[in-house]
């Protein structure tokens, strides 16, 4: 576990980078601090390795105050990653992997070993190994750059805005990719970012500190969404953190059942079926998509037919159901199991019921008045 | 003419003795290599030192403003100044010593400096925050990166020590030159332009074996691509047709 | 100081040789330098040897330069064409690879609209490419410039006359003074030299001297420490 202890970073001029943050980043959890530029969340990010010393207070690894061990020592044991990457130009991709297991005295066959190992963990194939930095697109670079930082296999990682400086494709992409990884690995993880969403998706537990070093709120990332603790936080939540915070809301919903009709079956009987203009067009029990009876011609195709529509999973997240419902050319979300079996249908209005029931909660009562989950240190 | 210098390059009693032409290469490359290590004694470290602290920017652009004084005038003042208050053979050579080192410091220093300065932050902080101590993120990653900007340093100023040592000769040092302005007193057209091809054969080889070292020592991951910027940069230090070290 | 002050007549006589020996090889450079480096801009493969073979010249001592020119050239050793065709050749060698990079300093949307707009490719060279070059270029003129004008001086010893014969003749005759007068000479020149590029290419850039912002940028990129390249 990484513990923030009142620690403060204060510069010559006067600015306060970091203002008494007082936080515990729990082992094998990623801790995201998130903020807007200016609130110290890099700053605080290293101190953890002491590429920045506090100005007071301390931060304890594993119950030991990191200012006690030797920077070159710390440091070697803790995985970093930076926006730009930062990898060797002059050195090869498995030699820049390599650097912290020679570093620590790993016998060369290992450490090489080693990296190729890790070049297929973080999903680039193993020519990549004696190619140099620059022949290397940004998404790669990053991917190596987080080869690099778990390549000694540290407890502990730390990310500064690591998927920052790639298009949004490939950034979701590397977050599904890194949130694969850390399933498998369980590091304690300190990430920092200015986008909320990605805090959202990555963070077990989100620290959103405000400008000017001062931890705003610490919560996970549904207790951030549905209570805000105050104008700043709900503010840089953003909008939709309502209908954003349904992802993390699972329930069942009523599905009413659905004629299907089959390609190649006939014009009169998907006419027959068809309910306020539109039938669904299923096979094998899956669901293909929906056909309107002006598009009939002699019998129903799979070609002519709406692919609109989003496919929700029973007792999946209330957002899904609800995008289902509204994303559906007939206003009626498809509902699948597990294998992607149609279930039935769901209409919106029925999604809505489900979310008010779960708003007042199983005991019926209200919930409490904005308090986080962890009070930040007031002075 | 031609024919001439042909004679004169080729008739093997040209090539002996103390006055030969195998001696006087000899002393020419002795002295330029003697020079080149002085100056990148004082020159690499004060480089790598500014780049990398980003302190003493002044003496850099100090260096190559002091550039634009004629080295021919350097060359005179100093022997005038330095040549009577010393004796023997050394009256000859230590004036042009100093100012050959002095003019082979300005590409020295600017090499040095750029290179290190070429270093991208993010690799440097990625470095350190990886755990290298500071002499490691020096050698292991700065010098490195740094090379095939100082090496092209290294390049100019060495072409800069053959040539004024060649106009050197006219101050009492030996060397190429020799020919060259002994030829020019005595009128001798055959022995002045033959040693003035064997300046510039010299020249070229020294270059195209330099060459041949910088490929040798860079890394292949440093492609050289420099930024339009940082080349201008380099071509306003006087390093500018030896920049491109690919 | 007072052998200067009965030669002025000598030094003034000498400067302006000086400077016409230094200056045409500078305009003639930049005459030659512009169309090969806009040919080696335009083709990849000709980069590299355009590079290579202008290094390979500037490689060569200034002094050995002037001696073989005549062999080359058919002149007598003594002709200021020997020094003004060898000096051509180095400015010429410094020159192409800022034209070079000049050319390539446009920004690559610039001359993308400039060719949909229909500019054929040697209207967009003269109106488009070159102007904006100019900062790049000049740059790299001033550093001709400086080194040129000491280069020159080293004509004195194969008999050319210009400031390099105060240097030459100070030095033989131990005069002090002349010696001086010849440096502070060519210093002063290198400087006049200097700012009349650089005012040059204030002239030639007035939307520089518009944008407030990215002017103080591109200027500074211009006054970037500047001086002498190889000089002897």
């Amino acid at each position: 576990m990484i513990r923030f202890e009142k620690v403060t970073k204060r510069y010559p001029g006067g600015t306060i980078a970091v203002d008494e943050v007082t936080l515990d980043a729990p082992t094998g959890a990623i801790t995201v601090l998130v903020g807007p530029s200016g609130c110290g969340k890099t700053t605080s990010l290293r101190m953890v390795n002491r590429m920045i010393e506090p100005t007071s207070g301390r931060i304890l690894l594993d119950d030991i105050d990191t200012a006690r061990i030797p920077e070159p020592a710390l440091r070697r044991g803790i995985g970093y990653v930076i926006q730009q990457g930062g990898l060797f130009p002059h050195q090869s991709i498995e030699r820049n992997i390599a650097t912290v297991p020679l570093l620590l005295g790993w016998e060369k066959k290992r450490a090489y070993a080693r990296a190729r190992e890790l070049l297929e963990v973080v999903g680039l194939p193993a020519e990549m190994a004696t190619r140099y930095p620059g022949q290397l697109s940004g998404g790669q670079q990053q991917r190596v750059g987080v080869a690099r930082a778990l390549a000694a296999d540290p407890p502990v990682m730390l990310m500064d805005e690591p998927f920052s400086a790639v298009d949004p494709v490939v950034r979701t992409q590397l977050q599904d990719e890194f949130l694969r990884l850390q399933g498998e690995l369980g590091k304690t993880i300190i990430l920092v970012t200015h986008d909320i969403d990605e805090a959202v998706k990555l963070g077990d537990l989100v620290a959103v500190l405000r400008v000017g070093g001062r931890l705003a709120q610490v919560a996970t990332p549904e207790e951030l969404l549905a209570h805000p603790a105050d104008d700043f936080v709900a503010d840089f939540v953003g909008r939709d953190r309502g209908y954003r915070a349904l992802s993390f809301v699972e329930g069942e919903v009523p599905v009413q059942a659905e004629p299907t009709v089959a390609p190649g079956d006939g014009a009169d009987l998907a006419r027959s079926r068809a309910v306020d203009g539109w039938v669904l067009v299923a096979e094998d029990g899956r669901p293909l998509g929906w056909l309107h009876t002006d598009w009939l011609r002699a019998e129903v195709s799979a070609d002519r037919v709406a692919l609109g529509g989003t496919l929700a999973t029973q007792g999946g997240p209330l957002r899904a159901a609800l995008d289902a419902a509204l994303s559906s050319p007939s206003g009626r979300g498809v509902v699948v199991d597990g294998d992607g079996r149609l279930l039935g249908t769901v209409r919106a209005r029925d999604v809505l019921a489900e979310v008010e029931r779960h708003r007042t909660g199983s005991t019926g009562q209200a919930p409490a008045q904005g308090r986080p989950t962890q009070a930040p240190v007031q002075t | 003419m031609i024919p001439k210098i042909w004679d004169w390059l080729t008739d093997p009693a040209n090539w002996s003795g103390a006055d030969g032409i195998a001696t006087r290469v000899q002393e020419h490359l002795t002295y330029s290599l003697i020079v080149l290590a002085i100056a990148s004694l004082i020159a690499l470290p004060l480089g790598l030192w500014i780049g990398h602290t980003g302190r003493g920017r002044p003496l850099v652009s100090a260096a190559n403003a002091a550039r634009a004084v004629p080295t021919l005038g350097l060359l005179f003042a100093l022997a005038l100044w330095l040549g009577p208050r010393l004796s023997g053979d050394l009256a000859f050579t230590a004036p042009s010593i100093i100012v050959l080192v002095l003019l082979a410091l300005p590409p020295l220093l600017a090499g040095a400096y750029a290179g290190v300065e070429a270093v991208d932050p993010a690799t440097r902080d990625a470095a350190r925050g990886m755990g290298l101590s500071d002499g490691q993120v020096l050698r292991q990653v700065e010098l490195p990166i740094a090379l095939p900007l100082l090496l092209s340093g290294v390049r100019a100023a060495t072409l800069q020590v053959i040539a004024t040592a060649t106009i050197a000769a006219y101050v009492g040092l030996g060397g190429l030159g020799r020919f060259l302005i002994d030829g020019l007193a005595i009128g001798d057209y055959a022995a002045t332009a033959g040693g003035a091809l064997l300046v510039a054969v010299l020249a070229l080889l020294v270059d195209l074996l330099l060459a041949g070292v910088v490929r040798l020592l860079v890394s292949p991951g440093l492609t050289g691509k420099q930024s339009r910027r940082r080349r201008v940069e380099l071509s306003a230090a006087g390093l500018s047709p030896i920049a491109d070290a690919t | 100081m007072t052998w200067i002050s009965g030669h002025l007549g000598d030094i003034w006589r000498l400067t302006v040789q000086h400077a016409v020996l230094a200056a045409i090889p500078l305009v003639l450079g930049l005459i030659v330098s512009i169309p090969l480096g806009w040919a080696a801009a335009r083709s990849r493969r000709l980069v590299p040897v355009a590079l290579a073979g202008t290094g390979l010249l500037y490689t060569i001592p200034s002094l050995a330069l002037f001696i073989l020119m005549p062999l080359i050239l058919g002149t007598k050793i003594l002709d200021p064409v020997n020094v003004i065709v060898a000096m051509t050749i180095y400015t010429v060698a410094l020159l192409v690879r800022t034209v070079v990079d000049g050319l390539g300093s446009v920004p690559s949307h610039v001359d993308a609209a400039a060719r949909a707009m229909g500019l054929g490719a040697f209207r967009r060279l003269v109106t488009v490419q070159l102007p904006l070059a100019v900062p790049v270029i000049a740059a790299g003129l001033r550093v001709a410039a400086v080194s040129n004008v000491s280069i020159v001086s080293v004509a004195s010893l194969i008999g050319v006359s210009q400031l390099g014969d105060l240097l030459v003749d100070g030095y033989n005759r131990d005069i002090p003074g002349e010696l001086w007068a010849g440096i502070v000479g060519c210093l002063v020149l290198a400087l006049l030299f200097d700012l009349l590029i650089q005012g040059l290419a204030r002239l030639l850039t007035p939307w520089l001297r518009a944008d407030s912002r990215s002017s103080a940028r591109r200027l500074a990129l211009a006054d970037a420490p500047r001086d002498v390249g190889v000089a002897a």
